[in-house]
Parts: structure tokens; sequence; C-alpha cells
């Protein structure tokens, strides 16, 4: 039934949220969860589309609404998946959710990496900790357009073996000959047979073209200001360096204010920023 | 744009017509010197040589705390539907607050549109008035003083009548309906008008200059004013509830005692508050009470103007008459700027 604002106004109010059904849970590290959902409305699932590095809002009944990466690729679907981790009272009340039940989803919002000015480049993906979750979205559509990128190389660093997430998903893509997969971790353990270090230590590890090469970088501040460094230094230009940024975000529609920064409201003219727009955005790092 | 004379004599007939357009509301008095649209029935009730009022006319497009979704374990999110076929008619509305609602119009719109918002906004007829400026006024260097969009009718007072500028499809009819009250423009009223123009324009005892401003705001952005001000401020976000053009706002679920059905509610909410940008773990991006007020100028004065092209700001002067710190926007703009003499200059008229 179409709601009366939506007839009065002529355009789908952009704070509804949907039905969704919770279809599988994986675990995946301490804290740390892979949920797969499905919208209740199967000709609004079929439709639904997005680019990697967008958003959703998720809803909890009763308990409130938050921002999450859509893990999942595009190329995939019918479903979304959403990484999360458990961090307050919205993703409580998440965890305390079970197969089959219901939430509610908004989205997607925010930009997106640029797939398509992305095409015929190279990707160099950098993830630390759970930056992976929107890294995720963007590797795998990535490999279901392989032929419409050149080299595609994934850095990947956890704080130790049993913090690196996707992993079983990681070792199939790793024995990939399509792709350069890294990991690295911070403190090894014995059975650990990928790197060990800091994830810049990685760069030792490739030869970069760096005039015809996008980096994506997702992770805590600590992982942009070592790798911001050494992409520089490598002579990337600073528009061929995208990173998704946290802010907090109420509406995710450039409504609320919560986001805002300078001129941009990360929640539309982001997440995603070239490192040029985020240090012109003096608060923004 | 049609422009018609209207006597005061004639004033009562006409705003009894109104009341076929719909709720009426307008300036009463509310304790001393303190103003407040209200629900008004007769012409009599009204103080239209009202300064402003406390709080402005957002309060009845984008309420203080309003629902936005009943919503049920079962069936989903239900948006609320409140009031949706009220028409009100706003009588005595102010040039500064049109336009701030031509300004919210603009936040509201975009790729994503505020429908709770629209709602109320297309059910809505705006009568303007005219009026002079106080101490605290500073709309003519926002460009605010006059509204050229915005308003269904605009009265403004040249003595014993009212000059009515029709802005609207709707203002035609609401003249349409009692057309013998209305008469042409004449030679007399319309030199009254620009007398009482040139009149007013000796008044404005505030001003800013906005050139340059958002670039003088970056060159100052690592400015000792802004700690000064952080120690001043008390975060009471007073300023942001009274601005007519501030709309940032909160989201809040209430699950009721059945633990299964509930409201989504949307509240005012001000950047100055500390939680403001703070999120899960404890992480605020903005702390420190000083980045919290500098964010307050910083996008009005720079952000929104690189954004919409205009400041975020109608130059009311309510902050500065709210503020328990005594923060005065117009200081605090010509403190950055530098100007050491900031009392008004010929020279600093509307360009
Ligand atoms: C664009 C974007 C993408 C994100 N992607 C992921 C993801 O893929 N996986 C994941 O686990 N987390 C992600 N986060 C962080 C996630 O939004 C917060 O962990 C979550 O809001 C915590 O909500 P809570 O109610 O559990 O915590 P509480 O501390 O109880 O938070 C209360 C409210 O504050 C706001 N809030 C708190 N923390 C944040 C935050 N970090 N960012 C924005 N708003 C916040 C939310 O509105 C939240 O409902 C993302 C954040 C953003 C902005
Ligand atoms: S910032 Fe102050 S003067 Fe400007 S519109 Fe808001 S309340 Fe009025
Ligand atoms: S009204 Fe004054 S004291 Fe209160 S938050 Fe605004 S600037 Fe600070
Ligand atoms: S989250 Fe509301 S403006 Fe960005």
């Amino acid at each position: 039934m179409p709601s009366p604002y939506d007839t009065l106004i002529r355009t789908p109010n952009p704070y509804q949220p949907r039905s969704a059904r919770i279809v599988r849970i994986t675990p995946l590290v301490k804290d740390n969860v892979l949920f797969q959902f499905r919208f209740e409305d199967e000709e609004f699932s079929r439709e639904f589309s997005y680019k990697p590095g967008q958003f959703v809002e998720l809803s909890i009944f009763g308990v409130g609404e938050c921002p999450i990466s859509i893990s999942s690729s595009p190329t995939r679907k019918g479903f979304l998946e959403l990484c999360v981790r458990r961090a307050g009272r919205v993703t409580n009340a998440l965890y305390q959710l079970k197969e089959n039940d219901l939430v509610g989803i908004r989205g997607p919002y925010g930009n997106g990496f640029p797939v398509a000015a992305m095409e015929n480049k190279n990707l160099l993906l950098i993830a630390g900790g759970l930056g992976m979750a929107p890294i995720r979205s963007l590797l795998n559509y990535a490999l279901d357009n392989r032929s419409d990128f050149h080299d595609v190389i994934l850095m990947y660093g956890a704080r130790d073996p049993g913090e690196v997430l996707f992993r079983n998903e990681l070792e199939t893509i790793r024995h990939r000959d399509d792709i350069k997969c890294l990991l690295t971790v911070d403190e090894a353990s014995s059975e650990w047979d990928g790197y060990t270090g800091v994830v810049t230590e990685l760069f030792k590890e490739v030869k970069l073209d760096a005039a015809a090469t996008y980096a994506a970088v997702c992770g805590p501040p600590i992982v942009y200001k070592f790798v911001l460094k050494e992409l520089l230094a490598q002579g990337f230009s600073k528009n061929h360096i995208l990173m998704s940024l946290e802010r907090k975000m109420k509406c995710g529609v450039g409504k609320c204010g919560h986001c805002s920064i300078g001129y941009k409201y990360t929640c539309i003219d982001g997440p995603i920023f070239t490192y040029w727009d985020a240090m012109n955005l003096r608060e923004l790092i | 744009m049609k422009v018609l004379t209207l006597s005061k004599k004639n004033a009562t007939p006409f705003f009894e017509a109104l009341k076929s357009f719909g709720k009426t509301y307008g300036p009463v008095e509310k304790g001393e010197k303190a103003y407040s649209f209200q629900p008004v029935e007769s012409f009599s009730q009204l103080a239209l040589d009202y300064k402003r009022t406390i709080l402005p006319l957002k309060k009845f497009f984008y309420k203080p705390c309003q629902p936005v979704f009943h919503f049920n374990k079962d069936s989903g999110y239900q948006p609320a539907e409140e009031d949706l076929e009220e028409k009100i008619v706003l009588f005595g509305v102010h040039p500064c607050d049109i336009n701030a609602l031509n300004i919210l119009d603009l936040v509201n719109s975009g790729p994503y549109v505020d429908n709770y918002y629209f709602v109320k906004r297309q059910n809505n007829l705006i009568i303007g008035i005219s009026c002079m400026p106080d101490e605290l006024c500073f709309c003519r260097s926002m460009s605010t003083d006059f509204a050229e969009t915005g308003f269904d009718l605009f009265l403004s007072d040249i003595g014993d009548s009212y000059v009515v500028r029709v802005g609207t499809g709707i203002g035609d009819d609401m003249v349409n309906a009692v057309p013998d009250l209305f008469s042409p423009i004449d030679e007399e009223s319309s030199r009254a008008y620009k007398d009482s123009s040139n009149e007013r324009s000796a008044m404005f005892q505030r001003y800013i200059e906005l050139s340059d401003l958002p670039e003088i705001m970056d060159l100052e952005f690592h400015s000792e004013l802004w700690e000064k001000l952080g120690e001043r401020c008390l975060a009471c976000g007073s300023c942001s509830m009274i601005c007519p053009t501030c709309n940032c706002y909160n989201i809040i679920d209430k699950l009721n005692l059945d633990q299964k059905t509930g409201e989504r509610i949307r509240q005012w909410d001000s950047c100055l508050f500390k939680d403001f940008a703070e999120v899960s773990g404890g992480h605020n991006f903005r702390s420190k009470r000083a980045s919290r007020v500098q964010q307050r100028y910083l996008h009005k004065q720079q952000g929104f103007v690189e954004q919409y092209g205009r400041p975020s700001c109608v130059g009311c002067g309510r902050c500065t008459m709210v503020c328990p710190a005594k923060i005065d926007i117009v200081e605090i703009l010509h403190t950055i700027r530098g100007e050491r003499n900031h009392r008004r200059r010929k020279s600093d008229r509307r360009r």
C-alpha cells in the first residue's frame, strides 16, 4: 500500500526501512559476524542494486538504526551481506537475533567506489582489520568482472591469525592466479603461512605502476596514516587513492547533519573519498 | 509580479476571508516583548509590529519532536501520518523567516526528498509582512531583508495601507476572494513605498561583509578565537534550536510496553551537544567544545556556501538574543575578518 507521503510528494520516502529476513549467520572471528539478509518483498529484492563501497542503514525493532557497509558484491544477486562488529546497542541487539528473524534495511547510500573509472586499471586493495568488510565487496566485484580490470592485488592486515576476516574465502582466492592476495598479521602463530608485519611491509612484495593503478584503502586511522605515506612515496596521484571513511551517521541521506565535515556530508558525498578530498576537508582524517 | 494596495481599514475583513484557506497563525505577544506564532482568530489579536518570534517557523514543518514511523515487529515500519491534510496560513511572516524557509526547502530537497517536511510545506500558505530592523538584525548583509520568492502574498506597510505583492496563484485566489478590498497601485502609494524603503535602509545597525568570508574562515581555521569561544560556550544548544535554518536532528526508537510495537521519533539536535559526533567505543570526532562552536560557524558561513551558494544564516539575530554566554555571531565574524572598527560604515550598504 503506497503511503500518502509517496502520493503527495511523489518520491519514495528515503527513511522507509524494508523488512528483511536473516537468512544465514556466519561467525567469522570474535565479535565479528557475517549476516546474510533477504528482503521480504521479492520484487524489491530483485531490483535492489548497489555499488561496492555503499552502505545501508540497519534497523533493529525498538532499538534503533546504524550504518553498515555492504560486504557482498552486487554481482551476486538476491541477498545482501553485512559483516558486523559488536559495538553498542544496535549491533548487540542484532547479535541476539536468530536466522529467520526480521530486521529493517534501507539504502543503499553513499557514493560507493567509482568502479567505472577504475576499469582498465590495476586495482590495489588495502584493508586493515574490519576495513575488509567494504573491501570484500569491491574484491568480489572485481573477481566477477575480472576482464574489466588489469592486475588485482589485495593487501590485508590483521592483528593475529584469529582476527583475519573471511579467512576461508581468502584461502581459496589466494590460490587463484589472476589475483595477488597478500595476507599479513602483526603476530603470527605456528599455523600461519602468510606474512608477518604491518600491512605496509607488503609493498615490498609487489611492483606497482602507480599511474595505471587505483588504490582503495579501508581500515582504522593508523592504517591510513602509514599506507597513505607509502602510496605517495610510490608516486600515486592523490586522486587515485580512494579511502572509505567513517563518521557518526543518523539519516544517511544528507539531512540530519551528524556526518557533516566542512562542505561535505560523509553519507552522500562519501563514504568513499579521494585522498585529495580528504586532505582538503581538514577534519576528515 | 502583480502589485495592489490594501487599505488598513480593510485588513480585518481580508483576514476573515483568509480563514477559508486554512487555519490561521500569526505573531502574538507572549510575555514582555516575546512573540510567538500562534493560532489567531481575529486581526486585532495580531502583534504585527513584532521584531522576532522566539521559535522560528521551522516548528510548523519540522517539529521539535515528531514520530516518523510506527513499527510492529511482525509487519515492519509504517510511516506516521499526522495532520497530513491540515492546511495552515501563516500571517505576518518577516522576509528573513521567509528566506529561511527557502533555505530549508533546499536542504530537504536534492537527491533525497524529505517527504515529512514537504507534506507540511505543501499545505502551507504564507502572507509576509514588512518590518523595521532593531539592534540585532543583520539580514541586509545576508541578502535576506527582502523576500523575492517564498510567499503567497507580501504586505508592505506604507502608513494607512499595505502594498500587496502577489507571489503565487493561490495568493491571487486570496485576493480574488474579496476583490473589492484591494485597489490598484497608484503614484502616491508607490512614493510612500519608496520612502519607507529608504527609511528602513537607514535603520540597519549591523553589517557583516560576506565577500570572501569562506576563504577567511579557511585562513583562520587554527585561530585561537575558537578556543576562546569554546571556553565561553556552555554547549546548551539554544542557538541551534532557535535558528530558523538549523535543521540537524536525531532519530530515536521507542518501544511500547508490549515489547512488540513502538515509534521512531525524530527530534531537533544540535551540533553543539557533546555527543553529536560521538561514535560507539567512545570516539568523538568533536569532543572539544571549541571544535563544535567552530563547526557551527564553518558549516553556516563556509560549508553551506560551497554546497548551496549562500550561507545558511538569514541574519535574524535570534542566536545572539538567546545565548546565555553572550556569544554574538556578528562580533565573531568581525573578529574573524580582523575588522578593528566595525561600527556601521556608509559604504557597507548592500551591493
Ligand atoms: C559508512 C559506515 C560504514 C560502516 N560499516 C560498518 C561495517 O561494515 N561493519 C561494522 O561492524 N560497523 C560498520 N560501521 C560502524 C557502525 O555503524 C557502528 O559500529 C554502529 O553504528 C554502532 O552502533 P551501535 O548502536 O551498536 O552502537 P552505539 O554505541 O550504541 O551507537 C548508537 C548510535 O550511534 C551511531 N554510531 C555509533 N557508532 C557509529 C559509527 N562508528 N559510525 C556511525 N554511526 C555510529 C549510530 O547511529 C548508532 O545507532 C560503519 C559506519 C559507517 C559510518
Ligand atoms: S545563525 Fe543566528 S542570526 Fe543566523 S539565522 Fe541562525 S539564529 Fe538567525
Ligand atoms: S546558545 Fe551560546 S552557549 Fe548555548 S550552545 Fe549556542 S553558542 Fe554555546
Ligand atoms: S548521516 Fe545524516 S547528514 Fe549524513
